[in-house]
């Protein structure tokens, strides 16, 4: 909502400044968004007319007028359609400035010599209207500056209005607050009736009445629409963003602007028979305004004559019935429609219109009659014609009703904190144009009509709140008492897990939670998508299910920007639908590329491989401290490359992924360099096995290694398994310590060096101790998996 | 006697001209040694008369003691100074960089919303989660925003095909919370949230925190206080606040708190209020024997603020020269 100043000042007197006026008006719960000075940028401008013109000589759409600006005549070519004699416009003399910094000077055009130019409104930079030269109004003063002569010294400011505060939305309705704020009056102001001059009226019929429960009408004949609509209103329109269209629209435009209560004016000679305000039907179609064709429906309330509906109510007119600057008669509305039957309608259409966003927050009730009378005022000053009576149509049962709202000065002053004193509550509700009714201890408080937003309690003490000011509301620690906080060791929060990456060279990263349908399909091709009907791109218009398209997104762009060593982590929602069901849960995944270390002069530059994540992986199961036993299976992944990519098994149940970046993906997301990503179900991670002591042998202990020669398949989890079971509780560590392909060995085998470390808890070994568990050892490791002693 | 005198003599400059191990023994071997000089000195004591033998003994003794503690500091210094030597050569230069993995970073917005959660938990709110798919009820009816509210044209709110959305706020959290563990609750929950805007200063997800407290003698002087708490404690310093009326259907009072910006402008950085009765008489909580304050911040406002950000969208385009600098 714009709000200009010097019509806000023909409402309520006030000395503050506009920033003063501003902050009064935030602190107070309209929130201004921003002031903007109104001023004409162009310098040097008058007011002149026009009192002669020809044809120039050469140029066909050239004219050459004589201005007069009351003590000189000047002579101008003007190119401009509406150059005519007796126009009265903005002219722009020799030594004036545009807007653009341009210096008007006496310059020949076309053999004739121009002294200055004409204005247009564009040139003048007041609006974008660049067709003919400003039309001023004929009694405009002669000589005088273009400037002081339009008020262009002025502020805008712009309201961010909360949907409760409808009432807000006029001159009238900032003003009532302006007063409130400020313990101040409005001005006072008085409409004159129009007395009726004829007895034409429209018959309307209420069909909906809790939707439209009053309809005030009036036809007025005989009016020159062609005529001009004056500065001052066209002006005043322009600086709040509205066009002019033509004196009926305009005027109709400004009483909303200043009063808040829409009017819609219809041609006269256009509607047939009586008005019915009803809801719409199925079959029915309307054209609009602008052309446009919409189909109506039974929600939506529509205005109708005998022949079908003329206008959404309370949104947009129809254009069978528009007012044109050809309209002699017209009828004019001023109605209440319910917010709820408006609500959402304008939505529907993609009509969001003045007049739509005024009901929807709700008009004052009793404004109607004012409206139309003060709309009735202008129209014949302004554009003549003969009114007829001022016809008011309603079932004041669907009215809605000012609510009395119980205010207790207990509630009041525990919700607040303060004690606030019985004579401040009922000034403050007075300022506020409630009215109430004292009792002990309480006050019935009933709101004025234009106040939708005042049902119960609450309500009144923000309003005392909001006079008083919040600022300066005390500010009182709760009394808690307060129980001992927890340190938790049983469960790891995620800072654990994200700190235990970052100290592993991980970064972390945050990506939207939609993706892009192609990479998540290719990424999870079994899983149904979960897609977003409103996406606000294509790139982002289903939910993930992997955290993976995040990553390689940002790998993508960093590589693109000369980063070659990317380690980066992820932690958040992913979301799968099965069965028509969706289910969310917490993830983790990392992804790593490039060298294993920050290039550094005593190492090499190696890229990272699996096991360099799977270490890292592995450091995370560290944290839980479980002896859960924990699997890296061989499988299959569509983003992952065939044989080397693991299911991750916790006790048997699958928790994550590990695996190096499919080389297609790689191609086709134009990744150089390997790429080893992970991923884990979060809530794997997070429950911790308090450490229990355990006592130790203090013995020496005596490592023995053995080199193994195995088949390729057998794998190095089932050699440390066949090793345990054979090894007994002497055996204390097995470690794998080479791995050895090609010469000396078949083709189908390899060799596997592990060192078994074993110690007694109450002695030192012997040998004979040592030869038998070894002895049992490769035994076992014959038997169960063929493997060899290497020699 | 001045012969043991000479000769030890003689032994100390052998001594300390000795450079190494083995010359060093040389010497030793020469004076101490079955056949060293001394040693004969001692064989010869039997041929001197009986009164001179004592005095020639100590005298001789007193002079292979004397040698053999010079010898053995002669070997220390001689010690000491091959392994300086030895060192010499193994010098480092001490100013190249360390090796191994050098650590990652957080992400600011986590970072900040840990530092926010810590703050709230030591005053007692515990954190509650919830799921960022939502339906209507929770997102909005529970929340006193009935359909075709006004209000939720200020959620532009994104909407699956499966007829839920993606949750515009928090605020659902705090409804499960109140539903399942009722009056009186001290909470925050953090999380991320989605509205379909996306320029200079939204991005289409964002992330929230919010906190509730609801008991039998909460007020909105209570509020205040713990929000001007929270933000001196969160910026490390005094910082001034703004409190004004803002309107949320879920609070009555609302009020939105701008801080003071060191240029002097003041900044939005949350929206609060106390618990609107509707809202509680939607998780059964009786509004006439409790009440509630609740405010929502947006965290990564807040991170933009504390770290000089100045364009939102930075956050997620996770650019590693930008997290790199949050250390």
């Amino acid at each position: 909502m714009r709000v200009n100043l010097q019509w806000l000042k023909e409402w309520i007197n006030f000395e503050f400044d506009s920033d003063e006026l501003a902050n009064k008006l935030t602190i107070g719960g309209l929130e201004v968004g921003s002031i903007e000075q109104i001023h004409l940028e162009a310098k040097g401008i008058v007011v002149a007319k026009i009192i002669e013109t020809q044809p120039h000589p050469d140029a066909d759409r050239l004219v050459i007028c004589q201005v007069s600006t009351g003590k000189h005549d000047h002579t101008v070519v003007c190119g401009a359609p509406n150059a005519r004699k007796g126009l009265m416009t903005a002219y722009a003399p020799s030594g004036s400035v545009f807007p653009d910094g341009r210096k008007i000077e006496a310059t020949k055009i076309r053999n004739i010599l121009s002294d200055g130019m004409l204005c247009s409104s564009y040139d003048l930079n007041l609006t974008d209207d660049n067709k003919g030269l400003i039309e001023l109004e004929s009694d405009a003063p002669i000589g005088s500056s273009f400037d002081k002569f339009l008020g262009l010294d002025d502020v805008v400011l712009d309201l961010e209005l909360t949907p409760n505060r409808g009432d807000c939305f006029s001159i009238l309705g900032v003003a009532r607050e302006v007063a409130a704020l400020t313990n101040k009056n409005l001005n006072s102001y008085a409409f004159n009736s129009v007395k009726a001059k004829s007895t034409e009226k429209l018959s309307v019929k209420l069909s909906a009445e809790d939707s439209c429960p009053r309809f005030v009408g009036r036809v007025i004949k005989g009016v020159s629409n062609k005529l001009f609509t004056p500065s001052w209103i066209t002006e005043r329109l322009r600086r709040v963003g509205l066009r002019k269209i033509n004196p009926i629209v305009d005027i109709t435009n400004y009483v909303m602007l200043e009063l808040g209560q829409p009017l819609h004016s219809y041609d006269y000679d256009n509607l047939s028979g009586s008005i019915n305000v009803r809801y719409g039907k199925k079959s029915e179609t309307l054209s609009l305004l602008g052309d446009s064709v919409i189909k109506l429906d039974s929600d939506v309330l529509v205005i109708a004559d005998d022949a079908g509906p003329v206008g959404l109510a309370g949104i947009m007119g129809g254009s069978s019935t528009a007012v044109e600057t050809s309209t002699v008669n017209i009828f004019l509305e001023a109605a209440f429609f319910t917010p709820s039957s408006i609500i959402g309608r304008a939505r529907k259409y993609a009509l969001h219109t003045d007049a739509s966003h005024r009901f929807e927050r709700g008009v004052d009730p009793e404004g109607q009659i004012r409206a139309i009378e003060r709309a009735t005022e202008l129209i014949i000053d302004i554009v003549g014609g003969e009114a007829g009576p001022t016809t008011v149509y309603e079932n004041a049962q669907y009215l809605p009703e000012a609510p009395s709202v119980v205010l207790r000065r207990s509630k009041l002053e525990s919700i607040l904190g303060m004690t606030v004193e019985p004579e401040v509550v009922e000034s403050i509700m007075c300022r506020l144009g409630m009215s109430l009714e004292k009792k002990e201890d309480s006050w019935v408080v009933t709101p004025p009509s234009f106040r939708f937003d005042i049902n119960i309690e609450e309500d009144l003490i923000e309003e005392v709140a909001r006079i008083i000011g919040y600022d300066t509301l005390p500010v009182i620690s709760e009394k808690c008492t307060q129980k001992l906080g927890i340190s938790t060791e049983k469960k790891l929060s995620e800072y654990h897990v994200i700190n235990r990456l970052v100290e592993r060279g991980y970064s972390e990263v945050i990506s939207y939670g939609f993706v892009e349908k192609q990479l998540e399909k290719s990424i999870n091709p079994d899983s149904e998508l979960v897609s977003i009907i409103n996406p606000l791109s294509s790139e982002l218009s289903v939910m993930r299910s992997s955290l993976w398209p995040g990553l390689l997104g940002v790998a993508r762009r960093n590589l693109s920007r000369q980063q070659s060593r990317i380690r980066i982590f992820e932690m958040g929602s992913v979301f799968c639908m099965k069965s028509n069901k969706i289910s969310e849960k917490q993830s983790l995944a990392g992804l790593a590329l490039g060298p294993i270390y920050s290039e550094h002069w005593d190492f090499d530059d190696k890229d990272v491989d699996y096991f360099d994540i799977k270490s890292d992986v592995e450091s995370l199961f560290d944290l839980t401290n479980l002896d859960c036993e924990i699997e890296f299976l061989s499988a299959e992944h569509p983003a992952l490359a065939k044989g080397k990519t693991a299911r991750i098994l916790k006790e048997n149940k699958p928790i994550g992924w590990i695996g190096e970046l499919h080389p297609s993906f790689q191609q086709n997301l134009e990744l150089k360099s390997a790429v080893i990503m992970f991923s884990l179900d979060i809530t794997s991670l997070l429950l911790h096995k308090v450490s229990v002591y355990q006592q130790y042998s203090k013995y020496p202990s005596v490592r023995r290694d053995l080199a193994l020669v195995l088949h390729e398949d057998i794998k190095g989890t089932e050699v440390v398994s066949c090793i345990k079971k054979a090894g007994g509780e002497l055996l204390k560590e097995i470690k794998i310590f080479d791995l050895y392909r090609g010469k000396g060995i078949e083709s189908s085998e390899k060799s596997l060096a592990v060192g078994l470390i074993l110690q007694h808890t109450s002695r030192t070994l012997n040998d004979t101790d040592i030869d038998k568990i070894i002895g049992a050892v490769t035994r076992r490791l014959k038997d169960d998996l063929g493997a060899a002693i290497r020699k | 006697m001045s012969s043991v005198t000479q000769l030890l003599k003689q032994a100390q400059d052998e001594i300390v001209a000795a450079d190494n191990q083995a010359s060093l023994d040389k010497v030793r071997v020469k004076y101490l040694g079955k056949k060293g000089s001394l040693t004969s000195y001692l064989k010869e004591l039997g041929s001197l008369p009986s009164d001179k033998r004592a005095e020639a003994g100590k005298a001789i003794n007193d002079a292979k003691n004397s040698l053999m503690s010079e010898i053995k500091l002669r070997q220390s210094e001689l010690q000491a100074d091959s392994i300086a030597s030895k060192l010499l050569l193994d010098k480092l230069d001490v100013s190249l960089p360390g090796r191994g993995q050098k650590p990652g970073r957080v992400h600011p917005i986590t970072r900040t919303l840990q530092r926010i959660t810590d703050i709230f938990t030591s005053a007692g709110f515990e954190t509650r989660i919830g799921p960022e798919i939502e339906d209507d009820y929770y997102n909005f009816t529970a929340l006193n925003i009935p359909e075709n509210h006004p209000a939720r044209a200020m959620h532009d709110t994104f909407y699956l095909e499966s007829g839920e959305l993606l949750r515009t706020h928090t605020s659902p959290v705090q409804i499960r919370a109140m539903q399942n563990e009722g009056a009186p609750i001290r909470l925050i929950a953090p999380g991320r949230v989605y509205r379909c805007d996306s320029d200079l200063t939204h991005t289409p997800m964002f992330t929230q925190i919010e906190g509730l407290a609801v008991g039998a003698d909460i007020s909105f002087a209570n509020l205040k206080a713990v929000l001007y708490e929270f933000v001196s404690n969160f910026f490390e310093r005094e910082i001034e606040l703004r409190f004004r009326p803002a309107y949320f259907p879920f609070t009555e009072p609302s009020a939105e708190v701008d801080i003071r910006a060191e240029s002097g402008e003041w900044l939005e950085i949350l929206g609060c209020g106390m618990v609107h009765p509707n809202v509680l008489r939607n998780v059964d909580i009786d509004s006439e024997k409790f009440r509630g304050y609740a405010f929502g911040m947006g965290v990564d406002r807040l991170a933009m603020l504390r770290y000089g950000v100045d364009d939102l969208r930075l956050f997620f385009e996770n650019d590693l020269p930008f997290l790199a600098q949050f250390s």
